[in-house]
């Protein structure tokens, strides 16, 4: 932890000046090398504060900071080059002709010299073990592949932060898996900072902390431990609780004596276990 | 339904002509074309056929591919041909009929004019099955880059065509869907009059649009999200650069065009 890396305060968006707000009164603190899972129904405007993030959407009220710098229009290209983004469809970001264009494509933009950026290619396909299609075109590849694809992209910019804007949401479980266990890696490699929007709960349930947000409103920021034990409250706002919540759930309404905080699969099975075994 | 599309098709290889830099390939072929219809003597076509041939020959691609090309033009061809062959006037005449006659000129045009289209076509496939459009694309950014001093947009166009020739096979495999989902909702293509046929295929182009729109949308989005603000101050990441094939070529084509001048003035 080395101190705040994106900080809100007070941001409030809304793309029509007559409509109604998207985002009001949003503030938090994210630290460096957090992982933070956002959650929340559609259209409760987690995909536009992942945008205000990024300098993509200007906030009409309030401010972000970006590692201490305040986001405007003077610092958008810096704040750009330290927050990268990984979007939901793997085609519809994918620039260049080839794997190693497209990785190449964010260097391209800052102007970093030809040998460095061969360089920098190659370690970033690596990293995403993506290295033997480095001459392979996007409409060779698997939906992870390209989105692994992606993250190679925004790690050979050495970010800060990484944001995911359901990045996994297309993906089949396979693709899911792969992806999520190479950010995992490269945020123990780097302190990455990731901000991963999601409907995928178990891919929640891995965040420090998260953040959920409902009609255009921050209800809540907690550990998964706390959010996950709102069970019905997140129900109401749409949303699911985790596998290993459920179970809990249908073994209490069977009359098991379920402990009230939240396990993860691994407590669970030991729960569980111990209970066999004193039965 | 895509797949006798030849435009773009390339394949790949690792022959003295894949390994030429594109610059060279696009100019070359180019300047072979010229040289193609400046011929007008049996030495020069004999000699220009020859070539084609060789060149086909070290790209190392079957020459069925070369037919397969000609084939879509093979109607175009023989009806240039035919009227060659029937309204050419000069020379010997052998058969005359109303305004229709053939004649001695008249033949010898016709059979240049089929050399001429042919090898035209055979030497426009051989630079598109060497070249991946990726490398032509480079190609023709370099060629175009002087010109960005007199305000033209070099860069934009460059990025415009990659961008479309990476989307060629995306948006094939979504007509092809579309025309799947349409095809399960009853929707017949290949039946009925010429104007059902031209409003059947509205429930394709329709949809076609207004995803290539949201895919451009999201696509600038994705781009200026990884720092793109045009091409100023850019770096490339390819980089061509001139070999000793290259100057083979060059110098190929200086031995052919002075020989082509000979037969022209001399013979």
């Amino acid at each position: 932890m080395v101190g705040e890396v994106i900080a809100a305060s007070g941001v409030s968006f809304k793309y029509a000046p007559d409509e109604a707000d998207v985002l009001s009164n949003i503030s938090f603190a994210i630290e460096q090398g957090e992982w933070i899972a956002m959650i929340g129904p559609n259209g409760s405007g987690k995909s536009t504060l992942a945008k205000i993030m990024n300098g993509l959407l200007a906030p009409h009220s309030g401010t972000i900071q970006v590692k201490g710098e305040t986001l405007n229009e003077e610092t958008v290209w810096n704040v750009r080059q330290s927050v990268g983004m990984v979007f939901q469809n793997p085609d519809n970001q994918f620039v260049g002709a080839t794997v190693e264009d497209d990785v190449a494509f964010g260097m391209e933009n800052l102007g970093v010299p030809r040998p460095e950026m061969i360089e920098r290619v190659e370690h970033a396909l690596e990293e995403v073990n993506m290295q033997a299609y480095k001459q392979h075109e996007p409409a060779k590849l698997s939906g992870g592949q390209k989105q692994r694809v992606a993250l190679a992209g925004i790690i050979a910019l050495r970010p800060d932060v990484i944001i995911m804007d359901e990045a996994t949401a297309m993906l089949d479980p396979m693709g899911r898996y792969e992806v999520i266990e190479a950010i995992e890696r490269l945020k123990e490699r780097y302190n990455l900072t990731v901000i991963s929007i999601t409907h995928d709960l178990d891919e929640a349930a891995e965040a420090d902390r998260i953040f959920v947000m409902n009609q255009g409103q921050l209800v809540k920021i907690a550990p998964p431990e706390e959010i996950f034990l709102m069970g019905e409250e997140l129900m109401g706002m749409g949303l699911d609780v985790p596998f290993s919540q459920k179970l809990q759930k249908a073994l209490s309404t069977r009359g098991f004596a379920v402990p009230e905080t939240y396990l993860d699969e691994e407590d669970l099975l030991q729960w569980l276990s111990k209970l066999y075994s004193k039965m | 339904m895509f797949d006798k599309l030849l435009i773009g098709r390339y394949i790949q290889g690792n022959s003295w002509i894949h390994r030429l830099d594109p610059r060279a390939k696009l100019l070359g072929t180019i300047y072979f074309i010229f040289l193609i219809l400046l011929a007008n003597h049996w030495l020069a076509y004999l000699l220009l056929t020859a070539v084609v041939f060789i060149l086909i020959r070290l790209s190392g691609i079957d020459l069925s591919f070369f037919l397969k090309g000609i084939r879509p033009m093979i109607g175009l061809i023989l009806f240039t041909v035919l009227f060659q062959v029937f309204f050419s006037q000069g020379g010997e005449v052998y058969f005359s009929w109303g305004i229709l006659q053939v004649t001695s000129e008249g033949l010898r045009n016709a059979v240049f004019i089929f050399i001429r289209l042919v090898l035209v076509i055979m030497i426009s496939t051989l630079l598109t099955l060497t070249t991946a459009p990726l490398e032509l694309t480079d190609g023709i950014e370099h060629l175009l880059r002087p010109l960005s001093r007199f305000g033209f947009p070099s860069h934009e166009i460059a990025l415009m065509l990659s961008i479309a020739l990476r989307y060629v096979p995306t948006l094939m495999d979504e007509a092809q869907k579309i025309m799947n989902a349409q095809r399960a909702r009853g929707v017949e293509f290949n039946q009925g009059s010429f104007i059902q046929r031209i409003q059947a295929i509205i429930p394709i182009l329709v949809p076609l649009f207004v995803s290539a729109f949201n895919r451009a949308e999201e696509m600038a989005t994705a781009m200026e999200a990884r720092g793109y603000r045009g091409g100023e101050g850019r770096t490339k990441y390819r980089q061509l650069s001139f070999h000793k094939g290259d100057t083979v070529l060059v110098l190929g084509l200086l031995v052919l065009t002075v020989v082509i001048f000979g037969i022209r003035n001399y013979i």
